[in-house]
């Protein structure tokens, strides 16, 4: 039997170059330095990666981080369908205007939404005042930092969602109609479920946004060890106390979880796709 | 249809002459709540924030806005934020149309692994990001060792500040061009080929035309995204005053140390430009949907 040849015949010039490259830059500036990260962690020893991730303050920002970030991303995964549904099936003025604003998180950079957000919920910011009269107080608490995480991931699901809505053919929920279902029954049963691989698709972005947050977070979360101190931040004290081994350690604990979080949402999301028939 | 006559409107039924609604509508009431929902959802979430840099900014005047924007240390920050985008972001689209080409125009095998791995930054914190970098060109590193002891310095300098912002938009380009370029298929340049162009011309003269709308497209994203980087230059960078110290890196100095008007200023400078970037890529939108990925990824 002959070897099936790495690439495929084609007419087409320029496989070598193109392909040179890509290989050539994201060696160096993808792979490389996951590899060194990884490598870091292999002479460090598993034991003492252990011995660094096993202690109080390391699990308490491990776990406020990843808790904090899927609430975040729960949240955002309802009001960004909403969204979605009121901008693709919606006419009204300033509909425009709003589409756009959706994609003001990508928009502004981490660091002005964080200084933003603190002045806006600090006790003598414009929200922040109200809230503090209600006995409510946000900046500097764990509250903060849900307010940053919902603003970071939120175009995520209204932008991955956004287009399945516009494609639905209006025939699939008219034939629902005729054969008696409410409108509710239609959404809930026909709707939702031509949805669920895209809305899931950009609940795992926005996740995945939210767990990795910096910039936005440090300013309006207080940064109080064991209570709004989010495992980012650690890398970056490690890394400030020249302490490398400590930071690889935690570095690598965060990418293990998040593709563990991200490998668990893609099978979800075969399955769900595969529940419907549609690829 | 229109030549049967209707009955005269005193015999038609009482909720004929009410407002038809389809059965795949929402009632008004619902729809009304819906919109005002994400109108105000939108509105406290996102727009109020954009508001407080601008009144933060200007809370003593434009005067003193304009002022604190002249100081020789700004400019070092805006300078040094504009030359890290234009090495990174080109660069980037570089390595965009060559992924793109070499995945779109050939079958190869691993290509979904490719893919994967292009996609690979999307899922790591900015700050393990710079970690990354940190590790593989710090001084302490094998290779970062060699290039300080040759007078060639990578970390807390301007080509490890150009490697954070590039690892942490590595996949924008890419991913806008793939998926427009798996549409338009091979058919135009196979038929440029057989009349004898050469590679070269072919990719001039068929292909960037056909993509020259999403090429833009994701050149803004990255652009936007490559000038507003926190996480993984702060951790690269060192911090340097005038030498190290991007926009967003100066805003988070300015803020710690109470200086609010000149952190929001630098704020709203910033945020101006993702404004711009936000109407071009709006426009883009409207005028060449046909041509974008956007519309389509899921």
């Amino acid at each position: 039997m002959m070897r099936r040849p790495f690439v495929q015949q084609s007419p087409m010039p320029g496989f070598g170059l193109a392909m040179g490259i890509t290989m050539t830059m994201l060696s160096v500036v993808v792979l490389l330095p996951i590899g060194a990260l990884l490598l870091k962690g292999a002479d460090f020893g598993l034991a003492n990666i252990w011995a660094t991730v096993n202690r109080e303050r390391v699990w308490k920002a491990l776990w406020l981080s990843f808790r904090l970030s899927f609430m975040a991303a729960l949240f955002n995964l309802v009001f960004g369908v909403l969204l979605a549904w009121v901008l693709a099936r919606y006419r009204f003025p300033g509909r425009r205007l709003l589409d756009a604003a959706v994609d003001l998180p990508f928009a502004l950079p981490t660091a002005v939404a964080g200084i933003a957000l603190t002045a806006l919920y600090a006790p003598n910011g414009v929200f922040g005042s109200v809230l503090a009269d209600a006995g409510v107080k946000v900046a500097y608490t764990r509250w903060g930092i849900l307010v940053a995480l919902v603003f970071v991931g939120l175009p995520f699901v209204t932008r991955t969602v956004q287009p399945v809505i516009e494609e639905i053919d209006r025939e699939v929920e008219e034939a629902s109609a005729t054969l008696g279902a409410s409108r509710l029954h239609t959404l809930r049963h026909v709707i939702l479920p031509m949805l669920t691989p895209a809305a899931l698709t950009g609940f795992a972005l926005a996740l995945a946004r939210a767990v990795g947050e910096y910039g936005s977070v440090i300013f309006i979360a207080g940064n109080i060890p064991l209570v709004t101190e989010i495992a980012p931040l650690l890398i970056v004290i490690q890394l400030e106390e020249y302490n490398y081994d400590a930071a690889a350690a935690i570095g690598i604990a965060m990418l293990l979880i998040s593709f563990a979080m991200l490998l668990a949402i893609n099978l979800i999301q075969i399955w769900s796709r595969r529940r419907i028939g549609y690829v | 249809m229109s030549d049967i006559p209707l009955p005269p409107a005193s015999l038609r039924p009482a909720a004929a002459a009410r407002r038809f609604r389809a059965p795949t509508d929402e009632a008004p009431a619902t729809r009304l709540v819906l919109i005002l929902l994400a109108v105000l959802g939108l509105g406290v979430l996102v727009l109020a924030p954009l508001a407080t840099v601008f009144a933060e900014a200007l809370a003593q005047g434009i005067g003193a806005a304009v002022e604190s924007l002249s100081d020789p240390q700004a400019w070092s920050a805006i300078w040094l934020t504009l030359l890290v985008a234009a090495i990174a972001v080109p660069l980037n689209a570089v390595f965009g149309i060559a992924a793109a080409w070499a995945i779109t125009k050939f079958d190869f095998r691993g290509k979904a692994f490719l893919i994967t791995l292009i996609d690979l930054p999307f899922s790591v914190s900015p700050v393990v990001a710079g970690l990354c970098i940190v590790l593989t060109f710090g001084a302490n590193s094998l290779i970062g060792g060699w290039l300080v002891a040759h007078g060639f310095p990578i970390v807390f300098a301007l080509p490890g500040i150009v490697l954070a912002t590039m690892f942490v938009t590595f996949p924008f380009v890419a991913r806008e061009l793939i998926p427009v370029m798996i549409e338009q298929g091979r058919a135009e340049e196979e038929a440029a080929l057989t009349l004898g162009a050469s590679g070269w011309r072919v990719f001039r003269t068929v292909t960037l035309p056909n993509i020259r709308w999403a090429l833009l497209y994701g050149v803004l994203l990255c652009n936007a995204r490559a000038m507003g980087e926190f996480g993984a230059v702060a951790v690269v960078s060192g911090k340097i005053r005038g030498q190290t110290a991007t926009m967003p890196i100066t805003i988070e100095m300015l803020y710690n140390e109470y200086m609010s008007v000149a952190a929001f200023s630098m704020a709203a400078l910033l945020a101006f430009l993702g404004l711009v970037t936000l109407m071009i890529k709006t426009t883009l939108e409207i005028r060449h949907a046909d041509q974008l990925a956007a519309q389509r990824r899921h």
